[in-house]
């Protein structure tokens, strides 16, 4: 249980995969303009590499190791990822349009964003059992949101502030996100 | 064999399968669309001009369809796709009249000269930073075309430094008003043919100084207009088009000819 929670902790603040690793940098910069937007985002982002998770550890473990074709799980989690975004879309599209609308383009890009493919590939390489994968699948997720309901804020405190002409739109938001992500480096560690 | 055969089989059934369960979703979360959203949509002319205020067309049809936004803001589709689209939504028709785009500025080689030859980037916005532009006339075309760039019908060319609209071509969509850093550019309606081709306020000295085809404010056109349409403000004669029924006289007036009848053709 313990070592759960670690994996979850750790996916969520001291890897997070938009501040520490990098990962899904498009939609963190795009759709964190508005809160409601941005949550609905990281839920959407989370839902989706949970489901490919439980998706993609059977097919590797199960289809892909015994014939002995490892070397082609990029495209088969790839294929997995696109078909539950289109999963999502038609959700949001029949349930929520107002989120339907406000995500955009962003919603068929979770496709390929690398966080979420991220996730499934880094799941069998550390080696995590199942229930192990999921679990750093839902914090990867989580931290996903967290980083992105915490950038709207702050992008919201920046759009209403006086900056020089120079730096406004997209440069001022890129050193934000940057200060943002180097606050995230204090978890670092906190797992030792 | 296997090592291609497997693989393909493998990766056919996981996409059968992804394939089957889209398709059995896809009927579970159906959404109906307004059918008229889509017919409002074919009956717009597709350029996604965004001269409507909408994003584009398909936006603006489903604005017309759901939020009941007036049949009329098509500037390129004009008379006809108004009527087409009233006709779907079962409304009145609603009057346009088609518009068309023209320069306010007659200067060209042969009119003015450079001050200098500018060699940074090649665009009026960059040119325009740079001590107004190379033009002895501020308030001249540059020429460096930035509304032949945006516009969607190609019906701008640049000659002799002058930018030049094809009147026929012209869809009214007002990007290129937009582009000109100048401002020079202008929406009238098609059938006020009679333009002020000068947008300089400068006294009539200096403008005879820069330019040989630009307005002194001699109001030799205010004097012969007989139905009080046009006045010299700022050293500008400027036409109240409400008033003018471009009878041409104030261009046979205008000294440097900077008034002008216009055609259709590129002027």
């Amino acid at each position: 249980m313990k070592e759960l929670l670690v994996i979850l902790m750790s996916a969520m603040l001291v890897d997070n995969f938009v501040l520490s690793k990098f990962m899904g940098i498009c939609p963190f910069l795009g759709v964190s303009k508005k809160l409601d937007s941005a949550v609905g985002m990281g839920a959407a982002v989370t839902f989706v590499m949970v489901c490919a998770t439980l998706c993609t550890y059977p097919i590797y473990t199960l289809i892909l190791v015994p014939m002995g074709l490892e070397y082609m799980k990029t495209i088969a989690f790839i294929l997995i990822i696109a078909l539950f975004v289109q999963l999502v879309e038609m959700i949001l599209k029949k349930k929520i349009p107002s989120l339907y609308n406000a995500l955009g383009v962003f919603l068929p890009l979770i496709t390929t964003n690398c966080a979420v493919l991220g996730v499934t590939i880094l799941n069998i390489d550390s080696g995590y059992t199942l229930l192990q994968s999921v679990v750093n699948a839902l914090g990867a997720g989580l931290g996903f949101t967290l980083a992105l309901v915490i950038f709207s804020g702050v992008r919201s405190r920046v759009n209403s502030s006086d900056i020089p002409e120079t730096f406004k739109g997209i440069p001022a938001t890129l050193i934000a996100a940057s200060i943002v992500s180097v606050s995230f480096m204090g978890f670092s560690g906190l797992f030792g | 064999m296997s090592t291609y055969i497997l693989p393909m089989l493998v990766f056919g059934a996981i996409g059968l399968a992804a394939g089957v369960l889209l398709t059995v979703c896809s009927k579970i979360f159906e959404v109906k669309t307004d059918e008229r959203i889509e017919a409002v949509n074919e009956a717009l002319p597709q350029v996604n001009c965004g001269s409507c205020g909408f994003s584009g067309c398909a936006d603006y049809a489903s604005a017309i369809v759901i939020n009941g936004v007036p049949t009329n803001m098509c500037k390129p589709g004009g008379v006809e796709c108004s009527k087409k689209i009233a006709e779907i939504m079962g409304m009145e028709e609603m009057a346009v009249m088609p518009q068309v785009a023209v320069v306010l500025c007659n200067g060209d080689c042969k009119a003015t000269e450079s001050k200098f030859v500018f060699q940074g980037v090649q665009s009026c916005k960059a040119a325009n930073r740079f001590y107004n532009g190379s033009e002895v006339c501020t308030h001249g075309c540059l020429g460096f075309g930035d509304c032949a760039k945006v516009c969607p019908q190609n019906a701008i060319i640049v000659k002799d430094g002058l930018a030049r609209i094809d009147k026929s071509k012209c869809i009214g969509c007002g990007l290129c008003t937009k582009a000109c850093p100048d401002k020079l550019i202008v929406l009238r309606d098609i059938d006020k043919k009679i333009d002020v081709c000068c947008s300089s306020t400068e006294i009539g000295k200096i403008v005879r100084s820069v330019c040989k085809s630009g307005c002194i404010g001699c109001k030799m056109c205010e004097k012969k207009c007989e139905h009080d349409a046009i006045h010299v403000e700022n050293n500008l004669a400027r036409i109240d088009y409400s008033k003018c029924t471009a009878c041409g006289a104030c261009a046979d007036a205008c000294p440097t000819k900077a008034i002008r009848k216009c055609d259709m053709l590129y002027v």
